[in-house]
């Protein structure tokens, strides 16, 4: 990382003040200590600008029988943490065992006493420890998420030693279900189109796993009460009436924990909009406060039709605290609630300037922000991952709520939309969010189905493509070659 | 003031639709007023207007107390008082709905029959208020010998017998209660909301939380513990903005402020605090001061100062020339008042919350952070209403030492002896009606007097008036008299 020029401290510094001396980093612009000029060791810094979650990697355990909801858990435990920037990984031991006995015949397969195929689903759980191992250890890892059904005391037992011996943390996640309908959905929705069922008619395949089901409860042993009150655990009873919570030890333990209890699986809707064009969008100019514009009025009103058009029970509506938002969502007719968390990113010095400004202004800050628009922040401003953190809580009452309109802005719905579609912190800042433009966005099996509803009224284009060249010494032409036309 | 532009859109989330009534469960010493005023002062803080009703308190003012005989199950006339009681505090409870604004309330009793709950879920449901129980459940000897010594000893109850006789007596009372008490049942109250406690937080039960703020509740109560600990909040060092006068911004520490960072990492060495964690915000001034303490250090964007917006790095003086009716919106409500194109209080506390989390989880912390910042933190952990916190004194060079002891919090203020600035400005102390009063009645002193000599210069005296009101307004009381003074002198 190179330091920009105006960090060099002065010749006639003493070293007393040197040691005073802070410099601010060009792309996050966070304070560090300055270490001479031979550079940023990074590694003897003190501070550590990103709060720590936990000191030790957590390895999440699922506990349940087929059909409980542990790989949806999963997947969405597993989004989340990714999303708040906590690196974690999703370790499905049925993949691990597709890819070891090719193709799959029948319930048989998971008979308790089937020997040879208990061979082979241990072997399955070692090499998928093993990887869990090598994700901690050399590919910067916090949390793995080890979904299989760990039904038995004696496979716990085994992988509470295995991390103690590793320094690893542990926290299960019993998912336990005995109403018939929510089992029954289950195996409709995910099982019946599985890759083991590729061949079989849906009804085939429907009396198949429940059969497996048997097999497995045969064996089955809860989490108990006072055998296991030592270990760390949730046990979450028929989708979240009821949770039993024991022994969190650490805030990133907690966290899960305050997420699994506000999930739900009640069928519903997330629309997401942008406030209507605005009179800054036609001139080009990011940020600010400005009111909408004519094309902008229809948009609004446009919204209102299709709101209504759709039949949407008990919508609730939110905005932001800026006045496009808000003039976008009284055009619904509809009480809306306004969010400061839902304002747009702050430019900081950057606000209502163009880009054709920023750059001839602000040169190397335009350019260092194309080379990490995720982690870079405007002077005196914001980063994307700094509203990701912001919008937290809202991401948080989205999961609790059912149908939702959410009326917001351009980074706030790129941060918004990664959430629910699973991109990664390098697509964030490039999703495609134009004015004009409903996304309805409906859970669907393990992810989201995304419906795009152009609502045909003009809008200009805000989205910035990333440049070919993000050198700091690029010449202008090179800068500004993908900035979006404007009046 | 608050920058709305519309009255049809909420500018506050809602999170509840009904008022809530939290309703506590337990055998005394369990905890239950301990989690009842932190859960309120927690709610009342992030701006969900809460109320406790102790029971015990209603029972004092309509009986003084004698002996655990009292509670005995088979004293009839004893019941009868404890039931008019508990129908008192509900009656409360609906004023506070009804007519004080309240949106939780927290019954604060024993409630251990399920015949007392079955009525008050009754009662709840007939007046549309929601219900959450919140149930705690020790079994451990020392946990409750500890809370007996810690607060019930010391109990109005027990102001004229020693400490053996109370302890005694006070086991006796539990053994009433324990005859006749039924815990919250898996099965039969599987359609309530509540939350289980067992033992001081090891173990949770959360059953049917129906809405955000029982969510809310619920986390919290997960997040608290009773480990003994202190916390220290601290200011950065003296800044070079701080000297000039000049509010928000990032400087760096001034000479002044080094020292102070200095002596404040050999007050935490002195200290031999176990474990300690420290925190900062992102702004330069409170990293130069932890820089001195020689530990690691965890830096918060949440703790940086309140954005001041367009009055970043002005002084108060120029904030009063460029923004004279701002200025004044700030005097008349500073907890709510945002600066434009900046925050609030109100924001700030908002901001805040995970950090109060945080702090909540963590054991033994120092907070170095800005004046606006630990006024929020001091107000959270000291009880402080809206009203106070904008005016709570945190002076530069100066360590808070918090402690939690029984209900509350002991605070140990220690200065370090490096002179600083004062950064604090007071409430203005006459009501603005006031000041009006004020100077309508030495306008028309002026008025006479001049107007008697000097016609001409009417319209003059009355440009003045305005100008010694703004001073009057910010309290430049010395420039106020001298501005009116110069008008008299110059024509008498």
């Amino acid at each position: 990382m190179t330091l920009s020029v105006w960090a060099l401290p002065r010749a006639d510094m003493s070293t007393e003040q040197e040691k005073n001396e802070l410099t601010q980093t060009p792309l996050l612009k966070i304070w560090v200590p300055w270490l001479g000029m031979e550079g940023c060791k990074l590694s003897r810094r003190r501070g550590s600008s990103v709060p720590q979650l936990t000191n030790s990697p957590t390895l999440i355990v699922m506990v349940g029988l087929p059909a409980r909801g542990k790989t949806y858990i999963s997947k969405k435990l597993s989004r989340y943490l990714n999303w708040i920037g906590v690196p974690t990984k999703v370790f499905n031991l049925g993949q691990y065992r597709r890819e070891a006995v090719q193709s799959y015949k029948n319930f048989e397969f998971f008979r308790p006493d089937n020997e040879e195929a208990m061979q082979i689903r241990r072997a399955c759980a070692t090499n998928a420890l093993k990887d869990v191992v090598i994700y901690f250890s050399k590919e910067h890892g916090q949390v793995a998420v080890f979904d299989a059904t760990n039904t038995t005391r004696e496979r716990r037992i085994s992988i509470v030693s295995f991390s103690k011996e590793k320094g690893y943390k542990v926290f299960f996640v019993e998912s336990i279900c005995d109403d018939p309908d929510i089992i029954a959905q289950n195996i409709t929705e995910v099982k019946v189109s599985s890759p083991d069922y590729v061949n079989c008619d849906k009804d085939e395949a429907q009396a198949d796993f429940l059969k497996r089901i048997e097999c497995y409860k045969q064996t089955y042993v809860p989490l108990d009460d006072e055998k296991d009150r030592h270990l760390s655990y949730i046990k979450i009873f028929n989708v979240g009436s009821r949770y039993l919570v024991n022994r969190v030890q650490d805030h990133i333990q907690s966290r899960i924990v305050y997420y699994l209890m506000n999930i739900h699986v009640t069928p519903r809707s997330i629309f997401l909009s942008r406030h209507g064009e605005s009179e800054l969008n036609l001139l080009g100019r990011i940020g600010g406060d400005s009111a909408l514009s004519p094309r902008g009025h229809k948009y609004a009103t446009a919204l209102g039709g299709f709101i209504k058009g759709q039949h949407i029970k008990d919508l609730k509506v939110w905005t932001s605290h800026m006045k496009r938002t808000i003039q976008t969502a009284e055009h619904l007719g509809i009480p809306y609630e306004q969010w400061k968390a839902l304002n747009e990113i702050d430019a900081g010095v950057c606000e209502e300037l163009t880009y054709e400004d920023i750059q001839e202004n602000h040169p190397e800050e335009f350019a260092l922000r194309d080379q990490d628009k995720y982690r870079y922040r405007y002077p005196k401003g914001e980063s994307y991952e700094d509203l990701v953190h912001r919008l937290e809580p809202v991401i948080m009452e989205l999961e609790r709520q059912e149908n939702v309109l959410v009326v917001c802005h351009q980074a706030v719905m790129r941060c918004l939309l990664a959430y629910l579609l699973d991109k990664t912190a390098d697509e964030l800042p490039y999703l495609k969010c134009p004015l004009h433009t409903v996304l309805k966005l409906t859970p669907v099996a393990y992810g989201c189905r995304v419906e795009h509803i152009c609502l045909n009224i003009e809008a200009v284009n805000t989205h910035r493509e990333r440049p070919g060249n993000v050198d700091i010494t690029r010449n202008p032409e090179e800068a500004l070659k993908t900035i979006p036309d404007h009046f």
